[in-house]
């Protein structure tokens, strides 16, 4: 019972409680403590997953699977960087309290934390981000074909914008007057309109079908017809 | 209507009023303005309670037929902001008397004196609330964000006109913000939720007693059992991506659900399943998720716990992980179902490099093209939603997709009657078609 | 066996289709980087004019009477710095040029960061006068996402009782009297993902609709979400770099060059001996504009690429079909 008759009183309760606190200013308050509620559990979760990232590493060095030289530097990078900000090892002293090593600057790129954080996680998040230039340009070249009908307007659309958002559009239709009967053909105009009017009507009615999706979804978790996230008792 | 912020920083409030009339009459003065005359008072001059709102709101009223003259507002003080205004000039009264060598208790009479000058100071009793046109009387001037005030507020107005200040007028009786069962301008949501509600409830019920909607077919999820068959027949393993977001995401939830279904399956044919997470709270329901359908298959001695695992909540670092761990082992299927950003194409081009058969889900309008471009399937929108539904089977959450379709063609007939309404209304702004359009938007919000 | 089909199936065609067909990705990748590479190292920096989204942004700040709180959500990371850095700076200078107080939060754990970055960056320098807790406070990160937006919005003390400096808010003079963000005139919100616009417009404008004015500044991934958001919850929109880019044209012609900056540029100067000698608008808020060369070779360069695939694509179906 307690593994799944406790969950979904949880969910029923907690649900129905945000609803009617969105609705009603009497219980906005009680809104606000189940968020509250749900901030604490996730603050604490982040404990239990440093716990679970620790044992899965320590596992694999100890039983020296393959890649536990990885997992060896995952841990390093973890326990180092959880020291030198928990600890605040190396903080820049606080000019108006010096002899307080706790009330220094620990974020400053002249302390440890800073440092790692300015230094080795900035350019490797944004190296992977990058990555997306050179994904995108080889999806596009295998899977962009002129297939058929739709395809084709797919790609004329493409088109308008990789152009439209890029200087490109005034080379090629920046003589067409901007004030003229056809301004509507300058690229850069084409592609204004084509994202704020074509590309947000489908947005809209894909949302709006995931709206509904997702009231469905949580009514049926809220009133617990969909169990299947939970063990059976 | 216009809204004015309640922003009671009292004394620079106060500061800035008497700055801003003094300005006016500097300015008045050195202009040569002196023969300025003072503008008519404001009549009719009337604060109400602001219906339909959490009870911090008041509205002002007044007639000012002079159009160039501008209101001065003031109100009087809430409770807290009184204690605090009569705290800071009680240990203001006491340190000063201290400082000048005063004992504690003269410095408690000087901080009682301080507090009987200013309970008699009338003035100090307002707080400065903003300046207004005079046309704004008209339609309604809202004092919003109004602190506690047990007696409720009185309020000031007072015209001016090139520093020239006219007489000023008072509402007669204090006037309480008052707070509604319900936020009015919600209404028309909490009527189209309920009724969404009820229809939802009774497709749900007419399911569940024999009359089972018929779901058309969804590609994506008939080629789960294909896809882990694939997986088995070649020794690999399958990964499942359950989004980069937390259980608070319901598409989270969503992509779960659809793990249940593959665990299941994956525990019949004796495949291995992966599940790399970005949060721990995910972690531990994907685990619970996995355990439940090894247990449904009557395998649970094959469930490994192991296989589950928290990686980073950083989204890059833990794409760097799954992708180095698709190039390396190179699993034969890979499902993305949840939340997703900039990592899709990241993942489905990387699976793409390695052969495998990629299904992907989800509810992220931005993303929904990557997973179109580099997967086998895809679940767009509400069908990754509808999944869950759909897989299970179960007559009851079948019911419920029947219930949130009829809502869709309840939306779609809305925006169908509205859009008629408007370009009909175009044509003719005065015809009634154009009046239908405006209360449409109105009660829509 | 499927390379091998395609290999053989390529046998008969020419021997530049032959090359595209069986085109390593890597050649791709190459082609990109150097895209991108050539025009910053060639400082390829075409003209911007701005479009009307960045006109409407632009002007709602201008609207702002001088002093008003604006409170800034940084809610990215270095990921998609290279994107949002250029719009954040912008803003954060276009508001201090008008004078107004800036509160910065960020529902990103990195995102506070940035947003200590942007104040060293822009503030510091530019605009020397602005002094911690008067003209501008850090609150920081908090966890809970849209959770966050939820509660501050009726209660700011709830979750932010101090910054991040442990200063109380009620002891910071920007910030006297406030009590939830309400009380602040415009909100700006940059934005890379989840939480972030969409959550800001939900909960923020659509809950609260006459409370804030909202601009925000986005990658260009997420911006087609939030489209149906403007003009009606969202006032004013930056799309990524382009968007950046046009916004800095409107800034800087008004506030490219103020004494501020012009001193700034002279200290720096000196203080380097000569070797740091910049005139004109700062660099630092160029960058946008600085981005949209290498925007340009790699977008041209993606449309060569589309072409070409469908090039593969005709010529092998067609052979195909004769077949």
């Amino acid at each position: 019972m307690l593994k799944r008759t406790v969950p979904l009183f949880i969910t029923g309760i907690a649900g129905a409680i945000l609803i009617v606190a969105y609705f009603s200013p009497a219980t906005t308050n009680w809104g606000e403590v189940v968020t509250d509620w749900m901030n604490t559990l996730a603050a604490v979760a982040f404990i239990l997953g440093g716990g679970n990232l620790l044992f899965v590493n320590l596992e694999k060095i100890s039983s020296k699977r393959p890649g536990w030289a990885y997992a060896l530097v995952t841990l390093l990078a973890f326990v180092l960087t959880l020291a030198f900000g928990v600890l605040k090892i190396g903080a820049v002293p606080n000019a108006q309290f010096p002899a307080t090593p706790w009330a220094g600057d620990y974020e400053s790129v002249r302390a440890p934390f800073g440092w790692v954080y300015e230094y080795v996680l900035s350019p490797l998040t944004a190296t992977m981000f990058a990555m997306l230039a050179f994904y995108v340009a080889s999806a596009a070249f295998r899977a962009f074909r002129a297939k058929n009908i739709e395809a084709i307007l797919l790609l004329g659309t493409a088109f308008v914008i990789l152009l439209g958002r890029t200087a490109a559009a005034a080379i090629l239709t920046g003589w067409i007057p901007v004030d003229g009967p056809f301004a509507f053909l300058r690229l850069d105009t084409l592609a204004v309109n084509i994202m704020q009017y074509v590309s947000t009507a489908g947005t809209r009615a894909i949302m709006m079908g995931i709206a509904l999706g997702i009231a469905a979804t949580s009514l049926r978790l809220i009133l617990g017809i969909d169990r299947s996230y939970l063990v059976s008792d | 209507m216009r809204k004015m912020l309640e922003q009671p920083n009292l004394i620079t409030r106060s500061m800035i009023a008497a700055g801003l009339l003094s300005l006016f009459a500097v300015h008045g003065d050195c202009f040569g303005q002196a023969t300025a005359t003072a503008p008519a008072a404001v009549s009719a001059f009337i604060a109400t309670d602001k219906p339909g709102d959490d009870g911090r709101a008041i509205l002002l009223h007044w007639e000012q037929s002079e159009a160039t003259a501008q209101v001065l507002l003031s109100r009087s003080l809430g409770d807290d902001e009184r204690s605090a205004l009569v705290r800071d000039q009680r240990i203001a009264a006491a340190t000063k008397a201290i400082a000048a060598g005063a004992t504690q208790a003269d410095a408690v009479k000087a901080a009682d004196e301080a507090e009987r000058v200013f309970a008699n100071d009338t003035e100090l009793q307002w707080t400065f609330i903003g300046i207004a046109a005079s046309a704004e009387g008209a339609e309604g001037f809202e004092v919003s964000d109004l602190p506690r005030a047990e007696k409720g507020f009185r309020f000031r107005a007072q015209s001016t006109r090139d520093g020239v200040r006219g007489v000023a007028a008072e509402t007669t009786e204090p006037v309480e913000a008052v707070s509604a069962a319900f936020f009015a301008a919600r209404f028309p949501l909490m009527i189209a939720l309920s009724l969404l509600i009820a229809v939802i409830g009774r497709c749900v019920w007419t399911a569940v007693h024999g009359k089972i909607p018929e779901l058309r077919k969804i590609a994506a999820l008939d080629a789960f059992d294909e896809a882990v068959g694939r997986a088995t027949e070649m020794g690999r393993s399958v990964l499942f991506v359950p989004g980069i977001q937390d259980m608070t995401d319901i598409q989270t939830v969503a992509g779960l659900t659809v793990l249940s279904r593959v665990a299941r399956t994956t525990a019949e044919y004796d495949a291995t399943l992966e599940v790399p997470t970005t949060r721990s709270l995910v972690m531990t329901a994907a685990r619970e998720t996995v355990q439940a359908a090894h247990f449904a298959v009557h395998r649970p001695e094959s469930y490994r716990a192991d296989l589950i695992n928290y990686i980073t909540d950083e989204q890059f670092g833990y794409v760097a992980y799954v992708a180095g761990k698709m190039v390396r082992e190179k699993p034969a299927t890979c499902f993305y179902m949840g939340a997703f950003y900039a990592e899709s194409l990241l993942f489905a081009e990387t699976g793409n490099s390695i052969g495998a058969i990629q299904i992907g889900g989800t509810a992220e309008p931005s993303q929904l093209p990557f997973f179109v471009a580099a997967c086998d399937y895809t679940l767009i929108g509400e069908e990754f939603f509808a999944a869950s539904a759909y897989l299970s089977g179960e007559p009851a959450q079948l019911g419920s997709i029947r219930g949130q379709d009829i809502g869709k063609l309840i939306a779609a007939g809305i925006i169908i009657v509205g859009t008629a309404l408007a370009t009909i209304g175009a044509f003719a702004p005065e015809g009634s078609a154009a009046a239908a359009a405006s209360w449409l938007v109105d009660v829509l919000g | 066996m499927s390379t091998q089909h395609t290999q053989s199936s390529n046998a008969q065609h020419g021997p530049f289709i032959r090359f595209l067909a069986t085109l390593d990705r890597r050649w791709i990748f190459l082609a990109m980087m150097l895209a991108v590479g050539t025009p910053i190292l060639l400082q390829l920096r075409p003209a911007e004019t701005a479009g009307p989204l960045s006109t409407a942004t632009f002007d709602v700040i201008e609207a702002l009477p001088a002093g008003s709180r604006v409170l800034f959500a940084f809610d990215y990371d270095p990921a998609s710095e290279g994107e949002l850095q250029p719009m954040a700076n912008a803003f954060v200078h276009h508001c201090a040029s008008k004078g107004h107080k800036l509160a910065f939060l960020a529902l990103w754990p990195l995102g506070a960061q940035k947003a200590n970055e942007t104040a060293e960056t822009i503030l510091k320098p530019f605009h020397p006068e602005y002094q911690a807790g008067v003209d501008y406070c850090m609150l920081g990160y908090k966890a809970g996402n849209e959770g966050v937006i939820k509660v501050i919005v009726t209660d700011l003390l709830q979750v932010y009782q101090a910054d991040v400096n442990g200063t109380p808010l009620s002891e910071i003079p920007m910030l006297k009297g406030v009590t939830n963000i309400q009380a602040f005139d415009l909100i700006i919100n940059i934005s890379a993902g989840y939480p972030g616009s969409k959550e800001w417009a939900q909960y923020g404008t659509s809950a609260y609709p006459d409370a804030f004015i909202l601009l925000v500044g986005t990658t260009g991934v997420q911006s087609n979400q939030l489209y149906p958001y403007y003009p009606a919850q969202m006032k004013g929109m930056l799309v990524a770099i382009k968007g950046a880019a046009e916004y800095e044209v409107l800034v800087n012609g008004k506030y490219g060059e103020t004494a501020a900056i012009l001193a700034a540029q002279a200290a720096m100067s000196a203080t380097s001996g000569g070797a740091m000698k910049e005139t004109g608008v700062p660099a630092v808020l160029q960058e946008g504009q600085r981005r949209m060369g290498p925007q340009l070779v790699a977008h041209l360069l993606m449309v060569t690429l589309i072409v070409l695939g469908n090039i593969v694509y005709f010529a092998t179906r067609t052979k195909g079909a004769a077949r």
